[in-house]
């Protein structure tokens, strides 16, 4: 499991990067994106992969992390999704205004001299 | 727990709460935005200033004050702390808010109806940046702060500023996702996000897992400088704060300098000599990294044409003296570099405010064109002499002319903020840079005799250098703008724009009668951060108020 997940990861981050480096405005919010997805993945990981251990508190199993997956992780990538999201619609809102403002999408404001 | 412990959540909850007000007063009442927004501020930087006093008067070792919000016991709930060295950048947040805000009030916060909420939201992040003592509210204080920043760097719109914007929120973006990483790395190794708890674990983690955490410290350091502004992961922030409207672009001026402190924060408790085999790990990075920050920024002044450019420069000259600075380990230095910081974030921010009254001047008969900043400034007609500006015997001479009350105020702020920036005496920049130089050339304080390393000699070298740069920089812009024969109106000037820079600059120059004091303030907090072990103690030897049950118990107990 901890092979797929991490190669998962792997995937999704390099796209995001490659996606990052590209000229044009809608391919660097994707990749932003990609990458987000690649990062929460990775938090949730840092917390230990297990299968079949209790995600809730339920009755008559000790609490303890033997026989509970980590919560902290999980808190933490509820929190990175949110913020992420919320960050990519706001650079999603700037590049319709640069979109608008320079008539371009190129991430420079302007194309490339040929 | 007194009334003091409470106080210290007031600097987060404060700007919040105006915040809520701002938006539910929608898109009119500016007027009364503004009144609401200056009260906040104003409160804001008494109760930092309140906490600054506290500090000093606590009788705790290292004078740290400890909140926990939650009242969680220490390791597992959130944590506020406040020492000397996050009041005084509390005091520092708060004098550059209520200045940015008073100059914004004449003109600026009309061009958007959200600035004062957002405004508001800023002050927000950077408080909490300052007082937070875990990793990833610290992640969470960054993104409030940045999200309020991009809404700022947009007001007043325009395509600079969008075209600058999204290269800022893109990098941004990225560097939020290295925090996560780096964040969650360190969870992975040690178990824990709190700083003080961190300390403690960093010496114990095994010899296999070393390597996973320092590549984490790594990714996480990456995060913050590329905040803080070191070479090479700074090219997003001259056209970002050249671009922005004049009180954001103050705003900024303390931005870099909240990655500075978390790099201070951070290393200084994680991997402090007592460290293990951690010990002062990446602190070669900083030396170096900063240096090379100081050099290209020091030489692209020289080049600068425009004066927000110069002042985007220059405070990259002071990241990189930060950052060399806080590398070296050594509290003396550290506490030098302080007094540096204090001192330049203030003029940097009254530079900010200042340069954009200069260039009214400039652009008041020219319409200012849309890619002005691609231009070179037109080259200054020597030859033949402009009209109206005499040279022969036969016409009135022109030294006979009545200086514009708003010329020589421009004037003397100009050459004031030059003077601080530069380091040159006698002002509180050269104190600053005074006690730096003395620290490099003393690493144990006077006489003790230590040999000075290569580095040291190195950023020596480079601190006089990129004052030298500086400095040319500085006159030739003051001789094209103040004394170059040119016909052009005096500015029209507000009092509410001259208000702050009034103020910064006073400031400043109180900063040199009064060196001493905050020299002595910041070396004890210099002291406090090499002694990692008080803050820690200090943290985790808070305990959560007992519940009314749990007291209730607690008397049964007790006949």
């Amino acid at each position: 499991m901890e092979e797929v997940i991490a190669i998962a990861i792997g995937v999704l981050a390099a796209s995001g990067v490659w996606l990052i480096l590209r000229p044009r405005t809608f391919q660097v919010v994707m990749g932003l994106c990609l990458l987000s997805y690649g990062v929460n993945l990775f938090i949730f990981s840092m917390g230990s992969l297990f299968i079949g251990k209790e995600p809730i508190i339920k009755d008559g199993v000790p609490q303890d992390l033997l026989n509970y997956t980590d919560p902290l992780p999980q808190a933490l990538v509820l929190t990175a999704i949110v913020i992420s999201f919320a960050m990519t619609a706001l650079f999603l809102v700037v590049l319709l205004a640069s979109r608008g403002l320079t008539g371009t999408d190129h991430v420079d404001g302007r194309e490339p001299r040929e | 727990m007194t009334a003091m412990t409470h106080l210290i959540a007031a600097p987060i909850l404060l700007p919040l709460l105006t915040a809520a007000i701002m938006l539910m007063l929608g898109e009119k009442h500016r007027p009364l935005k503004a009144k609401i927004n200056l009260f906040s501020s104003l409160l804001g930087l008494v109760i930092s200033l309140l906490l600054l006093q506290w500090t000093q008067t606590t009788g705790v070792p290292g004078s740290i004050g400890v909140y926990l919000p939650g009242n969680w016991q220490v390791p597992f709930g959130i944590v506020l702390v406040v020492d000397r060295l996050s009041a005084l950048m509390l005091v520092l947040t708060g004098i550059i808010g209520v200045s940015a805000l008073l100059f914004a009030m004449a003109r600026w916060d009309g061009a958007g109806s959200s600035f004062h909420a957002l405004f508001q939201i800023q002050l927000m992040g950077l408080y909490g940046a300052f007082l937070t003592a875990d990793l990833f509210n610290l992640f969470v204080f960054f993104e409030v702060l940045l999200a309020a920043s991009y809404g700022l760097l947009l007001h007043g719109s325009g395509r600079a500023r969008v075209s600058s914007g999204l290269h800022y929120i893109s990098i941004n973006l990225l560097a939020s996702s290295l925090f996560l990483i780096g964040a969650a790395l360190i969870y992975g190794v040690t178990g824990t996000l709190n700083m003080a708890d961190l300390a403690m674990k960093i010496p114990l983690v095994p010899e296999a897992d070393r390597g996973l955490l320092h590549a984490g410290a790594a990714i996480l350091a990456v995060a913050f400088l590329a905040k803080a502004g070191m070479w090479p992961l700074n090219f997003w922030l001259v056209p970002a704060y050249s671009s922005a409207s004049a009180p954001v672009a103050a705003m900024f001026a303390i931005m870099t300098k909240v990655g500075v402190y978390t790099l201070l924060r951070l290393w200084t408790l994680l991997f402090s000599g007592q460290a293990g085999a951690s010990a002062y790990f990446g602190g070669d990075w900083l030396i170096y990294g900063g240096m090379a920050t100081m050099l290209c920024a020091g030489v692209a002044i020289i080049a600068a044409q425009r004066l927000e450019r110069m002042a985007s420069l220059s405070i990259l000259v002071s990241a990189g003296i930060l950052l060399s600075a806080v590398g070296f380990a050594q509290p003396n230095l550290i506490g030098a570099a302080l007094f540096y910081l204090v001192s330049s974030t203030l003029a940097l921010s009254a530079l900010f405010l200042l340069a954009e009254l200069i260039e009214r001047s400039r652009t008041a008969i020219e319409v200012p064109l849309e890619d002005e900043n691609e231009l070179l400034p037109r080259p200054q007609q020597w030859l033949p002499p402009v009209k109206g500006i005499n040279l022969d015997d036969d016409q009135k001479a022109v030294v006979g002319q009545v200086i514009p009350w708003t010329m020589a105020f421009l004037g003397l702020s100009f050459i004031a903020c030059a003077l601080l920036i530069v380091g040159m005496p006698p002002l509180s920049g050269f104190i600053g840079k005074l006690s730096l130089i003395g620290a490099l050339l003393n690493p144990l304080g006077l006489g003790a005799g230590e040999p000075i390393s290569m580095a040291a000699w190195g950023l020596l070298a480079l601190l006089i250098l990129t004052g030298l740069g500086s400095l040319m920089a500085f006159s030739r812009l003051g001789i094209q703008r103040f004394w170059s024969p040119e016909e052009r109106p005096s500015p029209v000037l507000r009092k509410l724009e001259c208000t702050p820079i009034f103020l910064l600059l006073g400031l400043s120059i109180a900063l040199t009668f009064k060196a001493e004091p905050l020299l002595r303030y910041t070396q004890a907090a210099a002291d406090a951060l090499n002694n990692p072990q008080q803050y820690v103690m200090a943290v985790l030897g808070t305990r959560a108020v007992p519940g009314p049950e749990a007291k209730a118990a607690l008397l049964e107990v007790q006949p």
